[in-house]
């Protein structure tokens, strides 16, 4: 197995460029990112997982099952739009928006919970558990256990259950339980840590369905092959649309699942470049901010190695972001190695500026955008007067904001 | 020979089993934590576990969970937890302290500065909770090249060609985790215990210790009489985090000091020894 140390030996990886991409490697690292830094006790369920994972993501019967399940449960294939009016006032490059806010339960989340609730079901557990953080992903999870006749259980940081009342009362009307984490900061981090206890001890019944593409291996290679679909219907659509494909693609990066997403069936496209948009919330220089990757360093958390966010001693620092969805002090490994290896860039837009695409795509196009897609919105406003008419840049729009009505009207001085 | 070793083997000599108290440094206090040890050596603890805190210990339970926040409320560090055994080891040279943590602080420290702090400041190994046998070897080879032990856990779940892979790395002793669960975690059933410490016996040399479900003298009797070392750990922090909360802190020393002396008695009169070997 390599180590970091081995990997950074070596240098920047050719593979990226020259080889085909093919990462993770069998212990599912990405260079010196990802692998399994789990306690024992998980050993045993992350295995039978990856064989899962394995067996099923090659079985042409289970393929056709989720593709079913995506077409008339989520309703994809979900549009790309070209958003003219947007582009026209922004005066440069042509912005294509790839409408995972259209998706059943309204973001991108749910194109992963389905794929791995039917792999619940064939592994025969019965009850599957999640953690969330702005609810979304719980709300994803509960929705597919109500279809799917599962036992849900979604643990919550309890400053998050008290931020996000409306997709708390979603998933208990969905038949979830949702449990409140009062642990460490009460939030995304804290509610990841309690499930995965929560599975070691209830293993033998039990399937956990991470939100994003972190924790250890198979989940940030199983997610990215479950979201994958986005930049694999996007790509031909693009085609399909403009002829070419984009100069540019663009999402915002919580975790990271959207982004890679929509980064990975482009990632062979070397002409293609890939904007990874992190949450700066009151600024980088303020400390006050979800951005590993762009102000963070390489350490290990919830069993991966990738970028976080810590202190001196190796604590994980609580994070700031105005999206609950973007608030988490790590990433997915994929990404950290996409940064170190240049194929992909990563920024930080603040709370603020997120705020100011949220208006304006919402005048502009009349499409209300999640808060969390709102970052990588903000970031194409500013890239695209600087590109020609001619260019393109391709955006996951990864979610609606109905969620966030409360957040903005309270921005505004409103108690909805 | 390690000082974990050394323990050991006089222990099998006596044909008696090691009782391994695990507290979290730093909770309430690290002056309380130095002053627990000795306490708990006067007991008749074999070998001490010293819980680094850190911010996310997704193998603990709630108990741990609380002491670790009490701890880095505190400001505890990595470097602390050193300080501390280093205080410990003025006064004590015999007794095994063995760290059990989480890997970020380490590496934060640097693999190589780890190492040798800790050899320095007169710790005997680590049970890096996060790092299994196939993750971080530089760290690995950093410890081992201080002459350190490094325990590894074993689960209910752990298959031959695990318990294999642990074996080729793992030194000092082994902890098997009796239950499958989180620390704290409610009861263990011996018999399940003892078959599969058979299993693990007949791929790994080093002694096995028993740790997560032990609660009180009747389970760490029952626990002697199958196992190497009988490790409690939230037992313990409970009763400090109760005493902590009720402001009596003074009396802390008091209770832990009694109620390993109940463990010990209970081992003791059921004692076969060690097994490993
Ligand atoms: C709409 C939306 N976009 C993005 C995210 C961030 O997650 P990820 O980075 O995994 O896509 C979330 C998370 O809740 C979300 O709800």
């Amino acid at each position: 197995m390599a180590t970091r140390a081995d990997d950074l030996a070596q240098g920047v990886p050719p593979a990226l460029t020259a080889a085909p991409y093919q990462w993770p490697d069998a212990c599912g690292h990405f260079g010196p990112y990802g692998g399994m830094f789990v306690p024992e006790t998980l050993m045993h369920p992350l295995t039978e997982l990856r064989q899962a994972y394995e067996r099923y993501l090659a079985d042409p019967d289970f393929l056709r099952e989720l593709d079913a399940d995506l077409r008339h449960y989520v309703g994809r294939p979900s549009p790309v739009y070209h958003a003219e009016r947007w582009s026209r006032e922004l005066g440069g490059a042509q912005l294509f928006l790839k409408r995972e806010d259209l998706n059943h339960t309204g973001a991108h989340k749910v194109n992963n919970t389905i794929g791995q609730a039917l792999l619940a079901r064939r592994m025969g557990k019965t009850r599957i558990i999640a953690e969330t953080g702005a609810g979304q992903h719980g709300v994803a999870s509960a929705t597919v256990a109500a279809r799917l006749g599962l036992e849900c259980v979604v643990y919550m940081g309890e400053v998050d259950v008290a931020r996000q009342e409306a997709n708390v009362y979603r998933m208990r009307l969905l038949g979830a339980e949702v449990v409140a984490v009062k642990s460490g900061t009460r939030t995304l981090k804290d509610a990841l840590n309690e499930a995965m206890r929560d599975w070691v001890t209830n293993v033998d019944n039990t399937f956990y369905i991470i939100g994003t593409v972190a924790g250890p291996h198979p989940y940030p290679a199983m997610v990215r092959d479950f979201q994958a679909v986005i930049g694999r219907e996007a790509r031909g659509q693009m085609v399909e649309q403009t002829g070419r494909l984009p100069d540019v693609v663009m999402a915002c990066v919580g975790g990271g699942s959207n982004a890679i997403g929509l980064f990975y069936p482009f990632i062979g496209d070397t002409e293609v470049a890939m904007i990874g948009v992190e949450a700066a919330g009151d600024g980088l220089d303020t400390g006050r901010h979800a951005a590993p990757l762009c102000a963070g360093e390489p350490g290990v958390l919830h069993g991966n190695r990738t970028y976080l966010m810590e202190d001196a001693n190796g604590q994980i620092r609580e994070t700031h972001s105005i999206s609950a969805g973007l608030d988490y002090p790590g990433v997915g490994p994929e990404h950290a190695w996409l940064k170190d290896s240049g194929r992909a860039t990563y920024v930080a837009v603040t709370d603020d500026e997120a705020l100011a695409a949220f208006h304006g795509l919402t005048r502009t196009e009349g499409i209300i955008p999640a808060l969390e897609s709102s970052h990588a919105l903000a970031q194409a406003a500013k890239l695209a007067p600087t590109l020609r008419k001619d260019q393109s840049i391709l955006i996951n729009l990864s979610g609606r904001g109905d969620k966030d009505m409360q957040t903005v009207a309270r921005m505004d001085g409103l108690q909805l | 020979m390690s000082r974990i070793q050394t323990r050991f083997e006089r222990l099998r000599d006596q044909g008696r089993t090691a009782l391994i108290p695990f507290i979290t440094a730093g909770d309430p206090s690290p002056a309380m934590t130095l002053e627990l040890m000795h306490r708990m050596v006067a007991a008749g603890a074999d070998l001490i576990e010293l819980g680094v805190p850190f911010s996310d210990p997704i193998a603990d339970g709630p108990v741990i969970q609380r002491a670790t926040e009490r701890a880095l409320a505190q400001g505890v560090s990595l470097r602390d937890v050193l300080g501390i055994v280093r205080r410990f080891r003025e006064t004590d040279s015999e007794t095994p302290v063995v760290l059990m943590g989480y890997l970020n602080p380490i590496e934060v420290m640097g693999n190589v500065a780890f190492a040798e702090a800790a050899r320095e400041a007169g710790m005997d190994g680590a049970l890096i909770v996060d790092v299994p046998p196939e993750e971080s070897h530089d760290l690995v080879d950093a410890i081992k090249a201080q002459g350190l032990d490094l325990v590894y856990l074993l689960a209910p779940t752990s298959d031959a060609a695990r318990i294999e892979a642990i074996a080729e790395v793992a030194s000092g002793f082994v902890y098997y985790v009796s239950v499958k669960g989180v620390t704290g975690a409610s009861t263990l059933d011996i018999d399940e215990v003892s078959a599969k410490l058979d299993t693990i016996r007949a791929r790994i040399a080093l002694p096995v210790g028993v740790g997560f479900g032990i609660r009180d003298a009747a389970t760490a009797a029952q626990v002697a009489r199958v196992a190497d070392a009988v490790i409690v750990g939230s037992a313990l922090v409970g009763r400090i985090e109760t005493l902590a909360e009720q402001g009596q802190a003074a009396r802390i020393p008091t209770v832990i000091g009694d109620f390993l002396d109940e463990l010990r008695t209970a081992i003791d009169a059921t004692d076969n020894g060690g097994q490993y070997g």
